[in-house]
């Protein structure tokens, strides 16, 4: 029943004597329905994942482990742009964060009853093993005939278990830093960007995707029976501050030269399908058959999502 | 080999060239005969043909006259190349297949002749789309020898009255059996399932019959696995033709009107089903 992949005494034996604690409340409609479509992409995304608790932030991170294809997600949020009560204590006073394991496919089921919800809370508990409550207070259904009970609901309560992952395991979920790319450019339209991705995904297993500075990217997929190339113009490349001159190796650079990476192309279509909504921002850096890094802002969420070159 | 995003300019004597400012003219006929993942282009003069055959007894032809495209040039007299349809369909459908009214995906097709990959260029929103499709030796294909001096019984139905039938057809059953007659039932078509037999008859008096030209009683089963692919077409169409032979071959002519209110036809032929003996009929 508990699909705890680490020992759930890490749970009650937090080593200092002080216990996790973690509660929060949506009240907002508004963002108990953002809520849920970040949960809904991250679901799409990742069939287990870390959910990373601070003070001020909510992580989502997939690791890039074999069984996930190589691909890995960051995913951030600022807790106080969605939750209208958020407490939390972490495993020890210097390390105040809780990193927990977690199907966010449970999660997506949970507020699936939320659409127009009263209020959601959820709370880290620890019955019988380590769980995230999810209690999600509807209408009552029969506020119509007695008014005087308008104030009454009903309450679903989920509970999704979790696992919960021991400090020494912390740094196997740090940040990924930028890599050191050779193109960064916007994505184009993700509606069409979609649409060419899923009928290239009936014809080939594999997809190059390349892109210049100067706003041009290109999807390419060749097999036996059939090539086709996709080409963007346009595009506009992000500018990225030059730290220490590591990134200013785009001036001398032939702006018209392609750097391309060729990647599985399921993990492009799921991350394409994946997203609910347009995001604010979106845009793609490329290593030059490396690596492909993915950055899409939806206002109060930035999600990082990286696919490795097929060697 | 390289290839630009230009399409190569007009002058290029290419077998067969040809351009189309809605690619749903093509792509919806094509999925109308699409039951098998090879198909035979025939290029003319008059226009494209599009045959798609199986297991040596049922053939469809979707007909996309020269007059659709906004420009059709063959060189030869005629130009021909079997090609993969699922892959030449997901190519004519690379931005998708459900657009925004108004919009539409441009398309220039170039083949050199034999050997060469069919060329398509794609346009849709300002972004380029350039595939290039092998090619292969075309097959034989059947021909029925159907021509209307042998044809024994004709209807033309509108194919609203059909469309129910045949998404509703009676798939346990392994035949389709088709009763033309200028006496009642006139024109019936009967399956036999595991549930039982179910028969449906339409009056040559009916709205729906725009056409009843039965001479002679005939009665005749074909593989139902081999018909339900036509469902395609009579779900485009807005009127069909019902033609057999004295051999009991059958042929359907759909009419197909497209969203520019022009004109093509797809038909479907047929050869009945022998594994039954005229005792059972």
């Amino acid at each position: 029943m508990c699909e705890a992949s680490v020992s759930q005494t890490a749970f009650c034996s937090g080593g200092r004597g002080a216990a996790m604690r973690f509660r929060a409340k949506i009240v907002d409609l508004a963002c108990l329905n953002h809520f849920s479509r970040l949960i809904n992409t991250i679901a799409k995304l990742a069939k287990t994942c870390i959910l990373r608790l601070t003070v001020c932030k909510l992580y989502f991170i997939l690791s890039d482990k074999v069984a996930n294809g190589g691909a890995s997600m960051w995913c951030e949020l600022s807790q106080g742009n969605f939750f209208d009560e958020f407490q939390m204590e972490g495993v020890a006073a210097e390390h105040n964060e809780i990193y927990l394991e977690l199907v966010p496919e449970n999660l997506s089921r949970a507020l699936k009853t939320s659409q127009s919800a009263k209020a959601v809370k959820i709370k880290l508990t620890n019955k019988h093993c380590p769980c995230l409550r999810v209690a999600v207070e509807l209408e009552h259904p029969l506020f119509s005939l007695k008014p005087s009970l308008s104030s009454s609901s009903r309450i679903v309560t989920h509970d999704i278990p979790v696992g919960v992952i021991p400090r020494r395991m912390w740094n196997d979920f740090r940040e990924p830093s930028v890599p050191d790319f050779d193109v960064s450019i916007y994505l184009p339209v993700l509606k069409t960007m979609k649409n060419v991705v899923e009928r290239m995904k009936n014809l080939s297993n594999f997809i190059v995707i390349e892109a210049n500075l100067s706003g041009e990217m290109n999807l390419k997929i060749e097999t036996d029976l059939v090539s086709v190339t996709t080409h963007f113009k346009d595009l506009g490349n992000p500018p990225w501050a030059s730290e220490d001159g590591c990134q200013s190796s785009a001036q001398g650079r032939d702006l018209e030269s392609m750097t391309e990476a060729c990647i599985d192309i399921k993990k492009l279509q799921q991350l394409l399908a994946a997203q609910q909504v347009n995001p604010t921002k979106a845009l793609c850096n490329i290593v030059h058959k490396r690596i492909v890094h993915f950055i899409l802002l939806h206002e109060e969420v930035s999600l990082q999502y990286f696919i490795p070159a097929i060697a | 080999m390289p290839f630009s995003a230009q399409p190569p300019a007009s002058g290029e004597r290419y077998a067969l060239s040809a351009s189309l400012d809605n690619a749903r003219h093509l792509s919806s006929l094509l999925r109308a005969v699409h039951f098998q993942d090879y198909a035979t282009c025939l290029a003319t003069a008059s226009g494209l043909r599009v045959t798609v055959e199986d297991a040596k007894c049922i053939q469809a032809n979707a007909f996309i006259q020269a007059e659709i495209f906004q420009e059709f040039s063959v060189q030869e007299e005629s130009v021909m190349f079997r090609i993969n349809l699922s892959v030449l369909l997901d190519c004519l459908t690379i931005f998708g297949t459900s657009s925004l009214p108004g919009t539409s995906t441009a398309l220039r097709m170039c083949y050199h002749g034999y050997g060469y990959p069919l060329m398509l260029f794609l346009e849709e929103g300002g972004v380029v789309t350039v595939c290039k499709i092998n090619t292969q030796e075309p097959d034989e294909l059947l021909d029925f020898d159907f021509c209307s001096t042998k044809v024994v019984n004709k209807i033309i139905l509108q194919s609203e009255g059909l469309r129910e039938a045949f998404a509703e057809l009676d798939m346990t059953s392994e035949v389709l059996q088709i009763t033309m007659s200028p006496d009642k039932p006139y024109f019936r078509l009967s399956t036999f399932g595991n549930a039982g037999s179910a028969h449906l008859d339409y009056p040559r008096d009916s709205d729906l019959m725009e056409a009843f030209h039965c001479n002679q009683t005939q009665t005749n089963r074909y593989k139902i696995s081999l018909l339900k692919p036509s469902t395609k077409a009579l779900a485009l169409s807005c009127k069909v033709s019902i033609r057999t032979d004295a051999q009991g071959f059958l042929s359907l002519q759909y009419m197909i009107r497209n969203e520019d209110g022009q004109i093509c036809f797809v038909e479907y032929y047929c050869c009945p089903d022998e594994n039954i003996t005229e005792a059972e009929l």
